[in-house]
């Protein structure tokens, strides 16, 4: 499925919330469910298949355009996914997931119709030190682009705020000699 | 080479480039309102460390309070529970509440300036995209997201990778008639909606420099309606009176230091922007836009237009879209369509200029039958001021709704809203599909512009009124 907008994502009717959890179960609502009820899957729709699952999230072009909202990310993260694989991310999506450790994998348009082609059982394998996704199964792979700053992040675990916090003494430095 | 303003600013408050990565840029001051903090002060707790440098953030509620009656509890569970929240976690962390109640409470983007806690040469984030508002001062402000609010928590800053820079020249006199609003909502329909992303817009010339700070504040509050990451205009006397007094300005001393340090934020004449573009103050006519974006707008007394005399295809839909959502039709001309609401208010028009203007218009003349009109101001501040210049009673008599501070019918978020398939002539920044409220048809303009809809009941071109 192609240009996957964030309000279906995560519809804007779940954004009063306070806390950053709990957004999992409301991703992709409205595909999931007729009615808004989780009494009545909609049995087409892939992540009520028990064919599928992990943690690798496979989606056609322009994923997460549409709306800012960083409870997009915060709902794929919650749900269990931890990358999302695609042929072209928006930009603010692309960031945001970032932000909240999902690794939006950007391949070629070909090699995408290759995962597609595999069907159900295809399982992939991701190396983020060494930038390249791999299809299991066929052997085939390729590689993909990464900031290296952000690579840095997600081997080793942390996030934005960890690199800023472990820059508090720069920082306080910093104020103290522009004061 | 000389440098921009932006570069002077954003150089001082590099703490560290990242190697093929972001800056660290440090934030002198951060503000937040109730929707966009509660989960960064959560994420806080969750790693139980406390705010790095909770003295420079300040908090009020705006986006959900309702604007009569707001003494009484909030209706809306969802609404008093974010505002709510917003209480206990700024008593919790030590951050100064601007809330309901409070004199100086109102729109994050009023109250900043008004109290002079917005000051030239600062580097200001909120969790909020009309931050750009407080670039008037000679600023480096902007909109960030809510990991960005809890980075800010964290360690008072962000990270940034540094935009492109582009300055707008507006030169000469503005016809009677136009006024700060009409000159953005000119620049975004000529560049369009998307034409400055990726870029920090500098406004300067002639014109610019001749405009009150309130006026400076509406033009840099649209910068991001035209994509851009934020707006700025390189201080001056006008910028120096306006901060001077103020309750946090800086005083004696301090303020003499300040102000020569102040006196340096300008782009030197050999600096090189990115982009530049020239416009000529003579050409820009009173405005109103007729579409779902701020980027579709004409001349009040202008056509929409032609979808057949639009080349590109995208274009064409896009307008023919808007048209629908808008009832309105292609190549027709606005002037002496009916409209039913009128909304003077939000972070780009409801300081107290703008009242004054709207009152000075309004004098003695009644508001047309067939609109309700609701007059908003920004703060406790601009509401206190209105009584005191007895500009209330002039609304009153022209049959105008004054209510109290906070964002209103801006966003559909608390009960204003205007109706499904309704007309409102709005001096706010956005007209979005279901922006004011699910179907609601917004046309934005100038404070004079809805001011004269409001006493003719059709929209009208302001300089037959004066
Ligand atoms: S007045 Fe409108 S645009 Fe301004 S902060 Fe409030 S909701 Fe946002």
């Amino acid at each position: 499925m192609e240009n996957i907008d964030t309000d279906q994502i995560i519809p804007a009717r779940f954004l009063k919330a306070t806390t950053r959890d709990g957004f999992g179960k409301n991703l992709f609502r409205d595909w999931r469910y007729d009615n808004d009820s989780e009494a009545k899957p909609k049995t087409d729709f892939a992540l009520n298949n028990p064919l599928y699952s992990g943690d690798i999230l496979v989606a056609g072009k322009n994923f997460g355009c549409g709306s800012s909202r960083e409870h997009a990310a915060w709902a794929i993260l919650d749900y269990g996914f931890n990358a999302v694989v695609s042929s072209f991310f928006a930009d603010i999506f692309k960031n945001n997931a970032l932000n909240n450790g999902v690794l939006p994998v950007t391949v070629s348009e070909l090699f995408l119709q290759k995962i597609f082609e595999q069907g159900n059982e295809a399982t992939l394998s991701i190396d983020v030190e060494a930038q390249t996704i791999r299809i299991d199964a066929t052997g085939e792979q390729e590689s993909f682009e990464l900031n290296p700053y952000k690579k840095t992040c997600l081997l080793n675990g942390y996030d934005d705020i960890d690199f800023l916090l472990s820059r508090r003494e720069a920082i306080t430095k910093f104020e103290k000699e522009s004061a | 080479m000389g440098k921009t303003l932006f570069d002077k600013i954003w150089d001082k408050h590099v703490v560290e480039k990242i190697p093929d990565g972001p800056s660290v840029l440090y934030i002198d001051q951060h503000f937040i309102h109730e929707v966009t903090s509660p989960q960064a002060f959560k994420g806080i707790e969750q790693r139980g460390i406390p705010l790095f440098r909770p003295r420079q953030t300040i908090a009020t509620a705006d986006h959900n309070v309702p604007t009569i009656n707001q003494h009484l509890p909030i209706k809306d569970e969802l609404s008093r529970m974010q505002v709510e929240q917003l209480i206990n976690n700024c008593n919790k962390h030590g951050v100064e509440l601007y809330g309901l109640g409070h004199p100086y409470q109102g729109i994050v983007h009023v109250i900043g300036p008004e109290l002079g806690i917005t000051q030239p040469g600062m580097t200001i984030v909120c969790g909020d995209s009309h931050t750009s508002t407080h670039g008037a001062f000679g600023t480096i402000a902007f909109g960030i997201g809510t990991s960005e609010v809890e980075m800010v928590f964290a360690s008072q800053c962000v990270l940034q990778t540094k935009p492109k820079t582009m300055r707008i020249n507006i030169d000469g006199d503005l016809q009677k008639g136009v006024v700060s609003k009409d000159i953005i909502l000119y620049i975004i329909a000529r560049i369009s909606a998307s034409g400055a992303t990726g870029f920090f817009v500098e406004y300067a010339g002639s014109t610019i420099r001749s405009l009150s700070m309130e006026a400076r504040m509406t033009i840099c509050n649209m910068s991001i309606e035209m994509g851009a990451r934020g707006g700025m205009i390189a201080p001056d006397e006008t910028t120096f009176n306006y901060v001077k007094g103020r309750p946090f300005a800086p005083k004696g001393n301090a303020w003499d230091e300040k102000l020569a340090e102040w006196k340096e934020l300008y782009s030197d004449t050999d600096a090189v922007f990115d982009a530049e573009i020239n416009i000529n103050a003579a050409d820009i006519p009173p405005m109103i836009t007729y579409g779902t974006n701020p980027g579709l707008g004409i001349a009040v007394n202008g056509h929409i237009p032609v979808l057949e005399q639009i080349a590109d295809e995208g274009e064409k839909k896009n307008i023919e879209k808007a048209l629908q959502y808008m009832g309105l039709k292609s190549g027709a001309s606005l002037v002496g369509m009916p409209v039913q609401h009128v909304f003077i208010g939000s972070c780009t028009n409801s300081r107290i200029e703008d009242l004054r203007e709207v009152a000075e218009l309004v004098k003695g003349r009644k508001k047309n039958d067939g609109v309700k009109v609701m007059i908003v101001p920004g703060s406790q501040q601009v509401a206190k001021q209105v009584h005191a210049e007895g500009l209330d009673r002039i609304f009153a008599e022209a049959g105008f709704q004054i209510r109290q501070a906070g964002c209103s019918a801006c966003l559909g978020m608390n009960e204003d809203k205007v109706p499904a398939g309704e007309y409102c002539i709005s001096t706010s920044n956005r007209n979005f599909e279901g922006r004011q409220g699910a179907g609601a048809r917004t046309l934005l303009a100038s404070p004079l512009t809805a001011a004269a809809a409001a006493i003719t009941g059709v929209v009208t071109d302001i300089r037959e009124l004066i």
